[in-house]
């Protein structure tokens, strides 16, 4: 029997067990949404943009290890995912996204609502594909499902011309597929995993840096028995973090940028650097010449690309993660290491995380979070970019993989709520919470529609600092204060030059409280320190509504520690007068 | 240093696109390209050169081969092969100097292709040396137009 092309991805998608498609209807899309309309398996999640889209599916695939899919129109639905794509590419988030194109005929035509999204889109996803033939949809589409969850897993695009979609053809919708350019080396070389053991046996300063491959290889268990059975202490990348629980008194933190101080100084001093699944990025490397000058470094990783690429890597081992450390696993031994452990245990309580006392005239941002931590300690948390993402991942201990979900290689504003609602939807069990800035929340606020009418109550934690905090920081601390378009109070009646944050200052935009019944969400805000705890209980209560809750902190805190950029990541600055 | 590259691909739509997208995205120094199918209609065959210090070249090896539609890929750079390429070069030539010019052309063993009313179109044939070496030699007579191919290459075959 002949079927068209809608109604083979709708089998595809039933056989890929899909259950969320995240999307946005457009004209050339409309076989497509309907052959979706009125199929009880596949929820379809209509969000308000199509960026919102991709993030959603991206948070549903970080949180749950599943694919990510979604479908949106041509032309400008299209190029509204390259945010999101290239988020997700960065990150290595396995996504599906499906869009459409105008019929093969009109292709190159300069129709309406034509974009070349194959071409705008290949550096930014694993691989894309425009569908030509009829014939081919059933294969590609289970090539793109293959290529997105294995290997380094990334995002795949299908751009699907209306007339592909509609012509009928056969109804095959193959089990599985071999791309013969691709054939990603899971298994570590045994000789390569020997040498690591070794190397760990010798070393008198052995570190682990965990990086976001951990997760996304479903390693956390493995990874934390060769912890416990080694004894080596652990960094992480932002993206590494929650691969050991946050608790544990051999995790030191995220090293880098905005690295604890035990992390970048055991980083400095060790003699072995043990990397599992991370890419040696330069915010968490700093100054390369002064990265771990004296430490040999074995590094795991499915990317050949990653290795040997910023940091030349003496014990390069290609391969999952996970199946290497279960390789590794059995050559282990306990490390004999105390001075080592001992001369960490001292950094740590030299300059330990700052605190802010309690009783101050503002809130701090510390504070709220170390509060959603002892509320919420089992959460998903998401997060928005700048400030508020580094706090949470300073502060917020996160006990289990996939539990922290951040832009860390794009660095995308408006990632965090969007992708709190996919991570929502494919948990239904646990909290999830958004910690935000009321800069980066105002990217995609327009989800809160998608969040109310899906009965989510995901919590969205602004830090209102009225600032783009981050950029503000960097222009108080190397551009002599000089806060050029970061303030978002800024009004007409505004002198050229700001004398600083104060009472004249104009009404702050939205009200975010309004804004949220506005939207049939809950909103709170919380500007009394007393109040932190018990509307973030209330917040907890809710069933089946988002709550946003604008907690109003204090303007020009800063995130610290902090290394400047192009430092070593030794030199460290604990507060606005520098430091060491 | 230069280095050499050839590729097996997939024959699809946009594999060139996404070679040359590659190195102008990331940086990388692309000389020359040429793609051609092979005797599998489904395959084809690119040679490129490049230049880069050899992180760099480790690097674009690695990303290529990291293309799905990149079947196999092989580094001519250090290996016996054999490298040549194509020009087809339009020469000034007055009568007076045609002669002459064919003396040159037959050292090199260049073909006459074309024979103007003050031009001549030759074929020359070898590594890339030897035509940037037959350029030069004409180039005093003024060189109207060239084309050159880009480099193509394939392995030796085994001599033990």
């Amino acid at each position: 029997m002949k079927i068209s092309g809608s109604e083979l991805l709708v089998k595809a998608l039933v056989e890929e067990k899909v259950q969320h498609l995240f999307g946005f209807p457009g004209g050339v899309v409309i076989p497509i949404f309907d052959a979706l309309y009125a199929r009880p398996e596949i929820k379809v999640i209509l969000t308000r943009h199509e960026q919102g889209a991709v993030h959603a599916a991206d948070g549903y695939a970080r949180s749950t290890g599943r694919t990510g899919v979604c479908l949106v129109t041509s032309g400008p639905g299209a190029t509204n995912t390259v945010t999101g794509l290239a988020t997700a590419n960065f990150d290595s988030v396995p996504i599906v996204c499906f869009t459409g194109q105008v019929a093969r005929h009109m292709i190159g035509n300069d129709a309406f609502q034509e974009a070349d999204i194959v071409g705008i889109t290949r550096p930014i996803t694993k691989h894309n594909y425009l569908v030509m033939e009829r014939q081919d949809l059933g294969r590609i589409i289970k090539e793109a499902f293959t290529l997105a969850s294995s290997g380094r897993p990334g995002p795949v695009l299908v751009d699907l011309p209306v007339d592909v979609v509609r012509e009928l053809g056969d109804a095959e919708y193959p089990a599985s597929v071999s791309i013969r350019g691709y054939n990603p080396v899971t298994k570590g070389h045994a000789g390569q995993i020997r040498k690591a053991a070794h190397a760990l046996k010798k070393a008198e300063r052995p570190l682990f840096y965990a990086g976001g491959g951990i997760h996304i290889a479903g390693a956390a268990e493995v990874f934390r028995r060769v912890v416990a059975r080694t004894g080596v202490p652990v960094v992480s990348s932002l993206m590494g973090i929650g691969s050991l629980p946050g608790d544990h008194p051999l995790d030191l933190g995220m090293l880098g940028m905005h690295g604890t101080y035990q992390s970048n100084l055991a980083v400095t001093h060790s003699d072995l650097l043990f990397a599992v699944g991370t890419r040696f990025d330069d915010r968490a490397t700093g100054d390369l010449s002064k990265f771990a000058p004296g430490a040999a470094i074995v590094h795991i990783d499915i990317d050949p690309v990653s290795i040997s690429r910023n940091v030349p890597v003496g014990i390069p081992i290609v391969g999952d993660a996970r199946t290497v450390l279960e390789q590794l696993e059995p050559l282990l031994a306990p490390c004999a290491i105390q001075p080592w452990l001992e001369r960490i245990a001292g950094w740590r309580s030299e300059h330990p995380l700052a605190v802010s006392p309690a009783g101050r005239r503002l809130l701090t941002p510390d504070t709220i979070i170390r509060a959603i931590c002892d509320l919420y300690p089992e959460a998903i948390v998401a997060t928005e970019v700048g400030q508020n993402q580094m706090w949470t991942a300073l502060f917020y201990r996160f006990r289990h993989s996939r539990s922290l979900l951040t832009s860390g290689g794009l660095g995308t504003m408006g990632y965090g709520f969007p992708a709190a609602i996919g991570a929502q939807l494919g948990n239904p069990g646990r909290k999830v919470i958004d910690i935000a800035g009321d800069g980066s929340i105002q990217m995609n606020i327009q989800e809160l529609a998608t969040a109310v009418h899906h009965g989510l109550p995901v919590i969205v934690a602004i830090l209102n600092n009225g600032y783009l905090g981050m950029v503000r920081q960097w222009q108080q601390l190397f551009y002599r204060g000089r806060y050029s378009s970061t303030c978002l109070m800024t009004g007409t009646e505004c002198p050229p030059s700001c004398p600083g944050p104060g009472d004249a200052c104009p009404v702050y935009t939205p009200d975010f409280v309004k804004l949220a019944e506005a939207y049939g969400a809950l909103g709170y805000r919380v500007a009394q320190e007393e109040d932190i705890r018990p509307v973030l209980r209330e917040a907890g209560q809710s069933r089946k509504k988002p709550v946003l809750i604008d907690f109003i902190v204090e303007r020009e805190f800063n995130v610290f520690p902090m290394v400047a950029p192009g430092a070593g990541i030794m030199e460290m600055m604990f507060g606005e007068e520098g430091g060491r | 240093m230069k280095r050499v590259l050839s590729m097996l691909v997939e024959n699809h739509q946009g594999v060139l696109s996404r070679i040359a997208g590659l190195f102008s995205g990331r940086g990388y120094n692309l000389e020359s390209i040429t793609a051609g199918v092979t005797t599998d209609p489904q395959i084809t065959r690119i040679t490129l050169v490049c230049q880069g210090d050899d992180n760099v070249f480790a690097q674009i090896k690695k990303q290529l081969h990291k293309l799905i539609d990149v079947i196999k890929l092989t580094d001519l750079t250090e290996s016996p092969a054999l490298h040549r390429e194509l020009a087809l070069i339009k020469v000034r030539a007055r009568a007076s100097d045609r002669g002459e010019i064919f003396q040159v052309a037959d050292v090199f063993r260049a073909r006459v292709l074309d024979v103007g009313l003050d031009s001549l179109v030759m074929e020359v044939t070898g590594a890339a040396e030897k035509i940037d070496d037959f350029a030069a030699v004409v180039q005093p007579y003024g060189i109207l137009e060239i084309a050159r191919s880009g480099l193509i290459s394939v392995e030796r075959g085994k001599k033990q």
